[in-house]
C-alpha cells in the first residue's frame, strides 16, 4: 500500500479509537478492544455500541464528506478558498434540510432520507447561483467567489432562522444541529447517510484525473481530450451530494473542507487522484479530533463541533494561505 | 494533414472569423500572422474544438465535428501560451497528462505511456526538469514542457498559439529550431501563430496573413511579406529586404 494512504488510514483508526474511548465516561483502550470483539463489561458495551460507535461513524462520514467535497470544489473552481462552507453551499444545503425538517413526514425513516435529498437540491442550486454571481466571463476570481458565497450564505442562514422560529417545537433541535451538534446520531442516521455517500464518494474518486486536467483551464483540458462539460457536471453533482449529506446529518461545519485538502496538497503533492482519497480520509480524522475536543473542553457539557473547527480552522487557514502563496502551490 | 474549410466563428451577433480556408500538409510549418485581434487565437481555438464554429475542420477524411473531445485530441495537440499554468504539478505529471486521449477516464498510465512521456521530455531537452514544480520554471522552460506535453499526445497535427511570446531571443530561437526538427522527424502538420514576422519568414514554409478575421493572403514567405501587404495590414510603413546571409525576407518597420 502506498505510504500516504497507510498513514491516513492509521490516523483514521487512531482517531476513531480515541473518539470511542473519550466522553462522559472514559473507557480504557483494553476494555474497548474487548467490547469491539463482543465481550467486555455490559454498561460500557451499551455505551459503545448504541451511542459512541454510531456517533463516531457518523462524524467520520461527515468529515470525510467535507474533506472530499472541499478538495473537489477547490479543483473545480481552481480556487484555493473554495470550501463548502465559504462558498455558501453548506448554508444552502442547511436551508434545504430545514425546509425538509419542517415538513411532517408520515414515517420517520422517509423523513430521514428526504432531508439529505432536499439539502442536495438546495446545494446544487446554491453552487449554480454563486458560480453565476461570481463569474467574470470564463474565470471565477477568488474574491468574487467568496463574496458571492458569503452573501448567499447570510441570505440562506436568515431564511433558515426564520423557518426555525416559525416551527417552534423544532427550534432547539435544529439550532443545535445547525451549529454542528450531532443530534441525530444513531444507526438509523448512519444508514440513511450511506447511499448518498456511496454515490458521492464514487463520483469524486473517479474524477481525480479530470480534476487534474481542469487545473489547466477549460480550453487546455478539452484540447487534451476531456469532455469538460460532462466532467464538471459529474464533479459538481458528486461534491454537492456529499456536502448535502454531511450537512443534513452533522450541521454546518466549516473549514474541514478547506484545511484538510491544503495539508494533503502540501504533504503529498497536487495530483487529485491522490488529493481526493487522502482528503476524504483526512477529513474524517480531522472532524473526529474536533469532536473529541468539543466533548472534553467543558465536560460534561458538549459544545457544537462547528465551533471547534472554526476556532482551529480559521487561523490555521490564514497560515496555510500565506505559506501556500509564498511557495507557489497555487 | 489539416484542412480548414470555410470556417466561421460568431461571438454573439458579431462575426469574428469569416470563411477561413487553409490547409497544412504533413511535414509543413504554416505560420499564421496578423495584427492583434485579427483572429489568430480564435482560429486555433476553433480548429481544436473548444469554441463552436460553422464550416469544416478535417484530416484525411475525418471531420472533427463528428468527433468527441477525446477522439479529436488524438488528431490535434495544442501548445498554448505558457502564461498561467497550474504551478503545483511537477513537470513529469504535466507531460504525462498529454497521454489523456489514449487513457481511460481514470487516467491510469502504463509503462508504455511513461516511456513516451520520457522520450518527449528528452526531445525538448527538459528531462532534467522532470521532478521540478511547474511554478518554479522560467518562461522558456515552461514552453518546452508544454511542447513535450503536446508531443506526448502523439498527434499528426500540432497547433501552437504564439509560443514565443514573452520569451527571450535564445528561447525563441531554440523553441522554433526544436519545433522545426520535430516536424521533420515526425512528419507533423504544424500551424503556428506568430507575432514576429521575421521568425515566421525564417521558420515557416508558408505564411497565412490574417486581417480582421479573414485570410488576406497565403503563400511562401516572399509572396506574403511584401511591403504593400504588410504596410496595409499592420497600419505602419515597412520595408522588406533580403536577409544578408540566409535566403529569407526581412521585414523592417520604417
Amino acid at each position: 500500500m502506498p505510504r500516504p494512504l497507510l498513514l491516513s488510514l492509521s490516523l483514521l483508526l487512531a482517531t476513531m479509537l480515541l473518539s470511542l474511548a473519550i466522553g462522559s465516561v472514559f473507557i480504557p483502550p483494553a476494555e474497548l478492544l474487548k467490547i469491539l470483539r463482543g465481550a467486555g463489561e455490559e454498561t460500557f458495551a451499551i455505551i459503545v455500541w448504541n451511542i459512541r460507535l454510531p456517533r463516531t461513524v457518523l462524524i467520520a462520514l461527515a468529515g470525510a464528506a467535507l474533506g472530499g467535497s472541499g478538495a473537489a470544489y477547490q479543483g473545480l473552481f481552481r480556487n484555493p478558498l473554495a470550501d463548502p462552507f465559504l462558498i455558501g453551499v453548506a448554508s444552502g444545503a442547511g436551508l434545504g434540510a430545514v425546509i425538509a425538517m419542517s415538513i411532517r413526514w408520515p414515517y420517520s425513516f422517509w423523513g430521514l432520507m428526504a432531508i439529505p435529498l432536499a439539502a442536495f437540491l438546495a446545494a446544487l442550486l446554491t453552487v449554480f447561483l454563486v458560480y453565476q454571481l461570481a463569474r467574470v466571463g470564463r474565470i471565477v476570481p477568488t474574491t468574487n467567489l467568496i463574496l458571492a458565497g458569503v452573501a448567499f450564505s447570510s441570505f440562506a442562514t436568515s431564511l433558515t432562522s426564520f423557518l426555525m422560529i416559525r416551527s417552534t417545537d423544532e427550534v432547539r433541535r435544529a439550532l443545535g444541529w445547525l451549529l454542528g451538534g450531532i443530534s441525530l446520531a444513531g444507526w438509523e442516521a448512519v444508514l440513511s447517510l450511506i447511499p448518498y455517500l456511496v454515490i458521492g464518494f464514487g463520483g469524486l474518486l473517479l474524477s481525480g484525473h479530470a480534476l487534474n486536467l481542469m487545473q489547466f483551464g477549460d480550453d487546455q483540458a478539452q484540447q487534451m481530450g476531456l469532455n469538460v462539460g460532462r466532467a464538471r457536471a459529474v464533479i459538481l453533482a458528486a461534491s454537492s451530494l456529499t456536502t448535502a449529506a454531511a450537512v443534513a446529518f452533522a450541521g454546518i461545519i466549516g473549514f474541514i473542507g478547506l484545511v484538510v485538502p491544503h495539508i494533503v496538497r502540501m504533504w503529498f503533492g497536487a495530483d487529485y487522484r491522490r488529493v481526493i482519497p487522502l482528503s476524504i480520509l483526512g477529513g474524517a480524522s480531522a472532524l473526529l479530533i474536533s469532536d473529541v475536543i468539543a466533548r472534553v473542553v467543558i465536560a460534561p457539557q458538549e459544545i457544537p463541533v462547528g465551533i471547534v473547527t472554526a476556532l482551529a480552522g480559521a487561523p490555521f487557514f490564514l497560515w496555510v494561505l500565506r505559506r501556500a502563496k509564498n511557495q507557489g502551490y497555487w | 494533414m489539416l484542412k480548414i474549410e470555410n470556417l466561421s466563428v460568431d461571438y454573439g451577433s458579431r462575426r469574428v472569423l469569416h470563411d477561413v480556408t487553409l490547409s497544412v500538409q504533413s511535414g509543413e510549418i504554416l505560420a499564421l500572422i496578423g495584427p492583434n485581434g485579427a483572429g489568430k487565437s480564435t482560429l486555433i481555438r476553433a480548429a481544436s474544438g473548444v469554441i463552436p464554429f460553422s464550416g469544416q475542420v478535417r484530416t484525411n477524411g475525418d471531420t472533427f465535428h463528428a468527433l468527441t473531445p477525446i477522439q479529436r485530441a488524438r488528431y490535434i495537440a495544442v501548445v498554448p501560451q505558457a502564461i498561467s499554468l497550474p504551478p503545483a504539478f511537477t513537470v513529469w505529471e504535466t507531460v504525462l497528462m498529454g497521454r489523456t486521449p489514449h487513457l481511460g477516464f481514470l487516467g491510469q498510465t502504463s509503462r508504455a505511456d511513461e516511456t513516451l512521456a520520457w522520450n518527449a521530455l528528452e526531445r525538448v531537452h527538459a528531462d532534467e526538469l522532470a521532478e521540478r514544480r511547474v511554478g518554479e520554471l522560467s518562461g522558456g522552460e515552461r514552453q518546452r514542457v508544454l511542447l513535450a506535453r503536446a508531443l506526448c499526445q502523439s498527434t499528426p497535427i500540432l497547433l501552437l498559439d504564439e509560443p514565443t511570446a514573452h520569451l527571450d531571443l535564445q528561447y525563441q530561437m531554440s523553441l522554433l529550431e526544436l519545433t522545426r526538427k520535430l516536424v521533420r522527424e515526425d512528419d507533423l502538420a504544424v500551424l503556428i501563430a506568430l507575432h514576429d514576422l521575421n521568425l515566421a519568414a525564417r521558420f515557416a514554409q508558408r505564411i497565412a496573413l490574417m486581417v480582421d478575421g479573414r485570410i488576406r493572403s497565403v503563400g511562401a514567405p516572399r509572396t506574403v511579406l511584401t511591403p504593400e501587404l504588410i504596410t496595409e495590414s499592420y497600419g505602419w510603413p515597412v520595408d522588406v529586404m533580403e536577409h544578408p546571409l540566409a535566403h529569407f525576407p526581412l521585414v523592417l518597420p520604417r
